[in-house]
């Protein structure tokens, strides 16, 4: 009986996330699409409560849901309104494509679904499941944390996160060389300016939590990053003045932050004669929260970063004045 | 009943090439990234049915951690191509 | 019997989200879709947090779930207000998108 419901909850989620997934991807409007992919996003992020996930599903909800469709709705604003509507497509969108075209993609993507689940049974069948699972339990004390998760990330594959902050911090840099950021919003009404206000300090608080809880329940630094952009992006959108990006210089620091903090305590390792990002167990637990509190601060000045787009006009020297370079408009 | 891990890794099999035809066969740039992200999501979805042990036992971390950081790569990933895409846009508009 | 009464508060609450979003798909405009949604969503949340706190093992997580509600409050009236001032202005012609 109760697998039974359990079952049924997972067609139903499954059945629901399709749908989603073919409203984001099917249609002309765009506007409609880029709807119906927050609310995938959303509903992926109770998937991941139901697959016992829930580090995923507070980065989910919080990035995949929230900043990615708070940056899709601020892309439609520069999008072309006929490319919007979809009136641009002569007639039905499928007829875009040529009848050979459609038909060669449509077999090879149905060939690789039946590929990739022949694959895939197979792959359940055969292989032994525990295998490294059973290593990260077993050295799970010594990594300092014991949300295994955390442990993964910041100790047993601690280098994977560097070149994951790395690439992070590539990628803004290069959103930032493309040009100014989107311009800057109207100060808003009483409503939306209230509610950041008395939001942003709560923000702030709940991923100071997150980081600190991150230790030995889900959370993390990357949740708590998450959740400090969340507070950039609602301050950004309420319109308050440019005075709330920092200056140049604090904002060169806080892009590299992450990056150099972790290079540093790695290389610092070094020096006491271990191997690189091997922490000593005894110190291991502090040195991750350090780790964890620059990379947490890096993590959220990336993300609102991406957020604007381009280069926020207190980046002197690089863009000068551009007519679209924080100027407030609609 | 019904196997947890198996229709999920399945239902991801499904959205990641329900998003890649449609990157291929869509012209509008927020269509193709939003059709990256669906099949990026339904990589995510395949890994960690892949690390799902049952509603008892502590599933695996190690997918975890992957689907973790892939996640905030894949938002970096699609501010850069939105940014890219406003660059072009300004620049066929400008000749 | 806390257990009982927390399910039938549950479900309770999963009754006014049902109801709420009947009220979206069946209402006519954008204004008294915006209503019921907010509202029934509000009390169905409610009910639902009631329901939850009853069953919660320390205090902690009882701030916390209360902590959600509030959250949840403030912003969906918040988003409800913006969504029908928006309408608003354009329906008198005063948008400019």
């Amino acid at each position: 009986m109760e697998t039974l419901a359990w079952g049924l909850l997972d067609l139903l989620l499954i059945a629901a996330l399709l749908a989603l997934a073919w409203g984001a991807l099917s249609g002309k409007n765009l506007q409609r699409a880029v709807v119906h992919f927050i609310g995938f996003g959303l509903l992926l992020a109770l998937i991941w409560l139901r697959l016992r996930a829930p580090d995923i599903a507070l980065a989910e909800a919080a990035i995949g849901a929230g900043l990615t469709g708070a940056l899709l709705l601020a892309a439609l604003r520069d999008t072309p309104r006929e490319v919007v509507s979809g009136a641009d497509q002569p007639g039905d969108a499928k007829a875009a494509n040529s009848f050979g075209v459609a038909a060669g993609l449509a077999l090879l993507s149905g060939g690789l679904v039946v590929l990739l689940a022949m694959a895939y049974l197979q792959a359940l069948e055969q292989a032994d499941p525990v295998r490294l699972a059973q290593q990260i339990q077993i050295h799970l004390e010594q990594t300092g944390v014991s949300n295994p998760v955390t442990a993964v990330l910041l100790n047993f594959r601690a280098y994977d996160t560097l070149l994951e902050l790395a690439v992070l911090m590539a990628a803004v840099l290069g959103i930032m060389a493309l040009g100014p950021a989107r311009a800057a919003y109207l100060a808003s009404g009483t409503m939306l300016s209230g509610l950041s206000r008395w939001l942003t300090p709560i923000l702030i608080l709940v991923s100071g939590y997150l980081l600190w809880v991150g230790a030995h329940a889900p959370g993390g630094a990357f949740q708590a990053g998450a959740l400090l952009a969340g507070a950039g992006v609602l301050l950004r959108l309420a319109g308050f003045p440019d005075q709330q990006i920092p200056p140049a210089t604090v904002l060169r620091s806080l892009i590299i932050t992450g990056v150099s903090l972790f290079l540093a305590v790695g290389l610092g390792v070094m020096l006491a004669g271990r191997g690189f990002l091997d922490y000593p167990p005894a110190w291991a637990g502090g040195l991750i929260l350090l780790i964890e509190t620059a990379a947490t601060l890096g993590i959220a000045t990336t993300l609102v970063l991406a957020f604007l787009g381009g280069a926020p006009p207190q980046w002197t020297g690089l863009h000068g004045s551009g007519p679209a370079a924080g100027e407030p408009n609609s | 009943m019904i196997d947890a891990q198996l229709v999920y890794g399945l239902a991801g099999i499904l959205l990641f090439s329900m998003g890649l035809r449609s990157a291929f066969s869509s012209t509008a740039l927020l269509r193709r990234v939003l059709a990256i992200n669906v099949a990026g999501a339904g990589l995510f979805l395949l890994l960690i049915a892949v690390a799902y042990r049952g509603l008892d036992k502590a599933p695996d971390p190690l997918p975890h951690a992957l689907v973790l950081t892939g996640i905030v790569v894949a938002f970096s990933a699609t501010a850069l191509a939105l940014a890219l895409g406003r660059r072009l846009q300004e620049t066929s508009d400008d000749e | 019997m806390s257990e009982l009464l927390a399910a039938a508060l549950i479900i309770i609450g999963l009754i006014f989200f049902i109801a709420g979003s009947i009220g979206l798909l069946r209402l006519p405009d954008i204004y008294s879709r915006l209503h019921a949604l907010t509202k029934a969503d509000n009390v169905g949340l409610g009910l639902l947090v009631i329901g939850l706190l009853l069953l919660a093992d320390d205090l902690f997580i009882a701030l916390k779930l209360l902590l959600v509600w509030l959250l949840v409050l403030a912003s969906s009236a918040t988003s409800a207000h913006l969504i029908a001032q928006r309408a608003r202005r354009r329906e008198r012609g005063l948008w400019k998108p």
